[in-house]
């Protein structure tokens, strides 16, 4: 009863003062406003980022590293037993690259139930040949299908379909790079000589477009099996195991054992592309400081109004305490005036909030770079528009509680009197 | 026959600020039920300060206060403001509506406080005092667009409310002309007269004075 009296009354005072209740609400609601549109904008484009390398980088590779052993000759050998042995100008035995019994790893690395799926892949190094010059290439030998479900492989295929490159025997997707230096169109064949000095003829099926300009000048893409045919290697000869776990964050444990059962190196996304996390972390921390900033100023507004409500609401506080309201109840009326502004404007900031995020996903944006992305990314995180909802609440009722105290504390006689 | 409603035992009060200046001494006194009185005096002499005081709105003095033979002395805020809304009843110089409210809501505020009624009966309330008053036709104006002298008799209406078994007035017609004037004195006098209501009426209107009951003369502080 006591609640619902001081609601009606609450109500009753914002809607005298109609306007100056919207001027305030209309800051929380900016406020709340741009706060979701700057977060789901930043989060897009941090996904966009992290994407690009991120999307196509295996939680856990699995590879042969080019070493010196572990273990020389000499501490076999029965001499200097107990002594150190100071070896120098140690150099790697020829080492094969391929992983050793690749095809069991792979086979128990599907049945590992923390596994979202496994990728086979061949890098081999190569030359275009384009006329009397030979540019430096890397050929990725990969499983079309799987590449393409782990790595969104086709995503970046912006010329021709990927399937050809399973479909079509001898086939190369060209990074576009390459491409233009080459001079090559799609169904053109070109001429490549491996590291081995085999010279080799493959047809160009599509482009590839990896968003780094560097990587797309030297990079192509063949299946697995003709990789294997260009270096005359058997089928189960693969350079690296490509690992993509269903939780990202087991990658460091789960490399490291890996390592150990399959006496291969592994390295795990985390250390791999450390700095990533590191930019992202630094841009949404931006994006909450100017949020919460944007929040902090929209309740000084509240502050500012609620100040001179009290001002001007003198008689009003003074003639409901002369009638029986005590101090708590007047304070509950303001609190409820300050809340309430901090609902709606907040309520109102939520919706527009996703209107302009909606707004700026329809926005063209074209980038070279980018091939899949057509508009601006926006990340429709509901946890944002939570952390919106409480931090209106939390900033109108401290914006509300001071000014509300105050009233609390008018002295009805001086008013009274005073007039 | 009668039973004490209100009672003064040494009340002293200072003002402080910005020299300590005694504007209450020692004033004992006490009011029966149904009596009708007037503190009267000149401007100055404390009249108004005692009326805060005994509304216990005013918590700063010495001495004692009895309402109903209960001491509101080291009584907490939210306790005397219960007091006020339920034993009390306002009528003041500058009448003092809320603005934001119609007449009807204005009347009903302090009985929605009390919360004794259900709101609906508190509304058929509130209608009754009004038409006591004779001013039934304003229920659904706003507070601020009726005149002066209704505008008291809304006030009137407002202490009413919670049937208090006291009405405490400062200067309910010193801001009226001479025939609005009259009519709140002859709804103080209905009250007094048909209703046995206690009233007790800070005035420097003489006249009116002259017409209650029983009148108590101030000077300086100290009761004459």
């Amino acid at each position: 009863m006591n609640l619902t009296l001081i609601i009606s009354i609450a109500k009753s005072l914002l809607l005298a003062r109609f306007k100056q209740t919207l001027v305030a609400a209309a800051g929380v609601t900016f406020s709340i406003t741009m706060f979701i549109a700057l977060l789901s904008f930043m989060a897009g484009l941090n996904d966009l980022l992290d994407g690009l390398l991120l999307n196509r980088t295996p939680h856990v590779r699995l590879y042969n590293e080019v070493a010196a052993s572990k273990t020389q000759p000499i501490e076999l050998s029965e001499l200097n037993k107990n002594g150190h042995n100071f070896i120098r100008s140690i150099k790697p035995k020829n080492k094969l690259m391929g992983i050793r019994n690749s095809s069991n790893i792979i086979n128990t690395l599907r049945k590992d139930l923390r596994v979202l799926g496994v990728a086979p892949k061949i890098v081999i190094q190569a030359f275009y040949n384009v006329g009397e010059t030979d540019l430096v290439g890397a050929i990725n030998g990969i499983e079309v299908e799987e590449e393409s479900r782990l790595f969104k492989f086709k995503d970046y295929v912006t010329t021709g379909n990927y399937r050809d490159l399973k479909n079509v025997a001898n086939s190369i997707i060209l990074g576009k790079g390459a491409a233009e230096r080459m001079l090559a169109t799609v169904g053109d064949n070109i001429q490549l000589t491996t590291s081995r000095g085999e010279r080799v003829t493959l047809k160009v099926v599509g482009f590839f477009e990896s968003g780094i300009l560097e990587l797309d000048k030297v990079q192509s893409y063949a299946s697995v099996a003709t990789t294997q045919k260009m270096i005359g290697e058997s089928s189960s000869y693969v350079t690296d195991i490509q690992v993509k776990l269903k939780d990202i964050t087991l990658a460091p444990l789960l490399s490291k054992e890996y390592a150990k059962l399959f006496e291969v190196e592994a390295v795990d996304i985390q250390t791999a592309n450390s700095q990533f996390e590191t930019g992202s972390f630094v841009r949404t921390l931006i994006s909450y400081a100017v949020g919460v900033v944007l929040l902090i100023v929209a309740g000084f507004g509240i502050y500012n109004i609620l100040n001179m409500m009290i001002y001007e609401k003198m008689n009003t506080i003074a003639i409901l305490k002369a009638t029986g309201f005590a101090g708590g109840d007047v304070q509950k009326i303001f609190m409820v005036i300050a809340i309430s502004i901090g609902f709606f404007g907040g309520l109102a900031g939520l919706l527009f909030g996703f209107g302009l995020s909606a707004f700026i996903d329809q926005i063209p944006f074209k980038t070279a770079s980018i091939p899949s992305v057509k508009t601006y990314p926006i990340n429709y995180n509901p946890v944002f528009y939570v952390i919106g909802a409480v931090f209106s609440l939390i900033t109108t009722f401290l914006a509300g509680w001071f000014p509300a105290r105050k009233a609390s504390k008018v002295d009805p006689v001086e008013i009274i009197r005073g007039k | 026959m009668s039973q004490i409603t209100l009672e003064a035992k040494n009340i002293t009060k200072y003002f402080i600020d910005p020299v300590k200046v005694k504007v209450l001494s020692d004033i004992n006194f006490s009011v029966n039920q149904g009596d009708f009185v007037a503190i009267t005096g000149k401007s100055g002499c404390g009249k108004s300060t005692l009326l805060y005081i005994l509304s216990t709105m005013d918590t700063d003095y010495e001495g004692e206060l009895l309402i109903d033979g209960t001491s509101m002395v080291n009584q907490k805020e939210p306790d005397l403001a219960k007091v006020r809304n339920e034993k009390i009843g306002f009528v003041f110089q500058f009448h003092y509506l809320l603005d934001e409210f119609t007449v009807l809501q204005n009347v009903m505020l302090p009985g929605l406080k009390l919360g004794k009624y259900p709101e609906k009966e508190v509304e058929s309330r509130a209608m009754e005092k009004l038409k006591m008053l004779g001013i039934e036709a304003l229920a659904n104006k706003q507070a601020s667009q009726i005149s002066g002298g209704e505008k008291q008799r809304v006030a009137i209406a407002r202490a009413l409310i919670n049937d208090p078994h006291i009405i405490m007035g400062d200067e309910p017609t010193g801001n009226l002309d001479h025939k609005n004037s009259e009519i709140v004195f002859d709804v103080f006098k209905k009250l007094a007269e048909e209703f046995k209501q206690t009233l007790l009426i800070v005035t420097h209107d003489q006249a009116f004075a002259d017409r209650t009951h029983r009148i108590i003369m101030m000077e300086d502080g100290r009761i004459i």
